[in-house]
């Protein structure tokens, strides 16, 4: 039995192995391809040059890259580690996802199920003004408004939340801490894991939310038995789009975190650095051993990023074939 | 096409807002008053510099003034960082680098190599001091010793009443208030020469290396000298190490130092002294120098930074070289250091003036 997708491919390789096929199309067809592998290789460049330029300071290291929480390359003898990058590089993005996400998908709930069309689309339009403003102007939002003004707040957790390890404050200080940096990288994505789950659930079949209702179920039944598992491949995508901002976010993390390089699981105390806050903060004066140090520290952020839009896909590729649509 | 009203309307209101702004001029350099600029021999030409941005306002200073008394010469500078300029200065792509330290062993054979015939020297041009800016309501005036600084920014000092301050400051009214104390996240000369210091006076109680990153662990950091001022504006009872500029502009109160003979305030004056009582460490025209971080005359202040023009003897391309050595000629002249003074600069002066000048002459 011929299928559609056979006549499709009948027709296609007729097109493409008879004289008849215009130049207009093979120009067409080159373009597209030059333009895909033209990714392909500034990807591979990247890649490439990442690895070149981080291999002799990786040769020059008395310490061992992964473990060793401080940063001296330039000192003699040089001794740097990733230790507290990751740690701090992880914790900030974790933190920012962990409020950013159900804020997002609550909001593209509401706008898309709950809301009136006429107030659905003004609120999605004013979230997604948000991800148009430069993220700096976050970061100087967060330094001169969040942070003079959470201190209070984040006291409040020590002491009734304290027994929480997470949220103990042992130097009553409350400015310049991993959970500020996680709070303005979550507004940051908002906007992106907000707009992405809108358009994804925008699209749920209109029969499946019927028919949930004609059988009995409350709005919040339909929502958690139809919306939300049929959405929930693009709401892992918008969640590791956000993650990959969040991941890189440079100089607002770089102007609002203290830069300590150690591993401090105490989120409201000052301290904790980014691989892209640390860049930022020290390229400027590295000697001959620290920018070679420095791109390797970028090295381990690209990894990084890879390994997560990676597993992200398998996710969403796994959902797909078990649900069989698509 | 057609246009409502409101749109019309609109268009009209962003275009003159846009017309508007576009007209008003930015004038954020206040020029300070007196600059001669009688003494100029005038040379055409364009050059490009980079380097320290700890000297990039007085650098600025400098260029419009030459610019303005030499209508065809053109000097740009980039300040992208100390290690980026000397970078810059060793690939060819700058005329002279600015850089919060004297060449370093392992780079000179390279800048040698740019400067081929002529060797590559460092010029002490523009001084800075590092005062210990504070801000605590109701204390006027506070002296601080070597030993205690250093504990203070180790964190074995974290109060304000600790007695050690106490002693220091009889009379004074020093809050029972924890001591924040702010430090520099991102990499800077300021950190590297305020290490120096410390390493210098109280070794016994600054156990870590010099450099340019801080090494000590408690404190917070904020990015850049103006980080640390907005820092130390918004919090209470907070302590800092920024530039002598950086604090007069914003209007931040600065201890006193005593390394031994007697408290010394932070002045322009106060540091040149230190500067002029440094030793040259150098060979030939070189001058590299070397800090007394250690002196205790009444009226040197012993926490400074000198930075380097970084330039050479000869070897430079004819149409750079002669542009090059008048600007410098003019920098290391006297009404240009003393345009340092207002910026909240420290000029170079006495011994060491007289052989940056003779070194600038001696360029080919």
């Amino acid at each position: 039995m011929t299928t559609h997708g056979d006549l499709v491919a009948r027709g296609s390789r007729a097109a493409s192995t008879s004289s008849g096929e215009s130049l207009g199309d093979r120009v067409f067809r080159g373009l597209t391809l030059s333009a895909g592998l033209f990714m392909v290789t500034i990807m591979g460049a990247i890649a490439v040059f990442l690895v070149w330029r981080a291999v002799p300071a990786l040769n020059n290291n008395s310490g061992s890259f992964f473990t060793t929480t401080s940063w001296l390359p330039d000192q003699t003898p040089p001794i740097f580690g990733i230790a507290a990058l990751l740690f701090g590089t992880l914790m900030t993005a974790g933190l920012a996802l962990l409020l950013a996400v159900p804020v997002g998908v609550a909001v593209a709930l509401y706008v898309s199920h709950y809301a009136t069309p006429r107030i659905g689309k003004s609120l999605g339009f004013v979230v997604d003004l948000l991800a148009a403003v430069p993220s700096i102007i976050f970061g100087l939002w967060g330094l001169a408004v969040l942070m003079p003004n959470t201190g209070g707040l984040f006291k409040w957790l020590n002491d009734y939340l304290g027994f929480i390890p997470i949220l103990q404050n042992t130097t009553g200080i409350y400015t310049k801490s991993m959970l500020l940096a996680g709070v303005v990288l979550a507004i940051m994505i908002l906007p992106t894991v907000s707009s992405v789950s809108r358009e994804v659930l925008v699209q749920t079949p209109r029969m499946d939310v019927e028919a949930a209702l004609a059988v009995g179920a409350t709005k919040w039944e339909t929502m958690r038995m139809v919306v939300l598992p049929f959405g929930r491949p693009g709401i892992i995508s918008a969640a590791i789009l956000g993650l990959g901002r969040a991941l890189g976010e440079t100089i607002a993390v770089a102007i609002i975190l203290s830069a300590l390089f150690e591993i401090n699981w105490r989120i409201t105390e000052p301290g904790g650095n980014t691989f892209a806050a640390n860049i930022a903060l020290k390229w400027n004066e590295a000697g001959t051993n620290g920018i070679p140090a420095l791109v390797a520290s970028g090295l381990v952020l690209f990894l990084i990023t890879l390994a997560v839009n990676m597993v992200a896909r398998l996710i969403v590729q796994r959902r797909r074939t078990k649900e069989g649509t698509r | 096409m057609h246009f409502t009203h409101t749109a019309r309307f609109a268009a009209l209101g962003v275009a003159t807002v846009l017309t508007l702004s576009a007209c008003g001029s930015s004038n954020n350099a206040s020029s300070p008053s007196g600059s001669s600029t009688a003494n100029i021999s005038c040379v055409s030409g364009s050059i490009k510099a980079s380097g320290s941005t700890a000297q990039k306002n007085a650098i600025g200073e400098w260029i419009n003034a030459y610019q303005k008394a030499c209508t065809g010469a053109t000097i740009d500078y980039q300040a992208n960082g100390s290690g980026a300029g000397i970078t810059d200065f060793t690939n060819k792509q700058t005329s002279f680098a600015g850089s919060d330290s004297a060449l370093k062993a392992e780079n000179r054979p390279a800048a040698d190599a740019r400067c081929a015939p002529g060797t590559a020297i460092d010029i002490p041009m523009v001084g800075g001091a590092i005062t210990m800016a504070y801000n605590v309501q109701g204390l006027s005036s506070l002296t601080l010793t070597p030993k205690v600084i250093a504990q203070i920014f180790n964190n074995k000092i974290t109060k304000w009443n600790d007695k050690a301050i106490a002693d220091l400051n009889a009379g004074a009214t020093l809050p029972d208030q924890t001591i924040a104390s702010f430090h520099r996240s991102d990499s800077s000369g300021t950190t590297d020469n305020f290490s120096k210091y410390l390493k210098a006076t109280a070794a016994a109680d600054w156990p870590y290396e010099t450099g340019k990153d801080w090494p000590a662990s408690g404190g917070q950091g904020s990015k850049g000298n103006d980080g640390v001022t907005a820092s130390l504006t918004s919090t209470p009872n907070s302590i800092g190490y920024i530039e002598l500029s950086f604090a007069q502009d914003a209007k931040l109160s600065t201890a006193k130092v005593d390394n031994g003979g007697g408290a010394v305030e932070a002045t322009s004056q106060n540091a040149a002294n230190t500067i002029a009582a440094a030793t040259i460490t150098g060979t030939a025209s070189d001058l590299a120098l070397k800090l007394d971080y250690t002196i205790t005359k009444p009226d040197a202040y012993p926490i400074v930074l000198v930075t380097y023009e970084i330039t050479c003897t000869k070897g430079l391309p004819a149409d750079q070289a002669a542009l090059t050595k008048s600007f410098l000629t003019y920098t290391a002249g006297e009404s240009a250091q003393a345009i340092l003074i207002d910026l909240g600069y420290v000029p170079v002066t006495g011994l060491v003036s007289t052989k940056v000048k003779e070194a600038v002459a001696n360029l080919a």
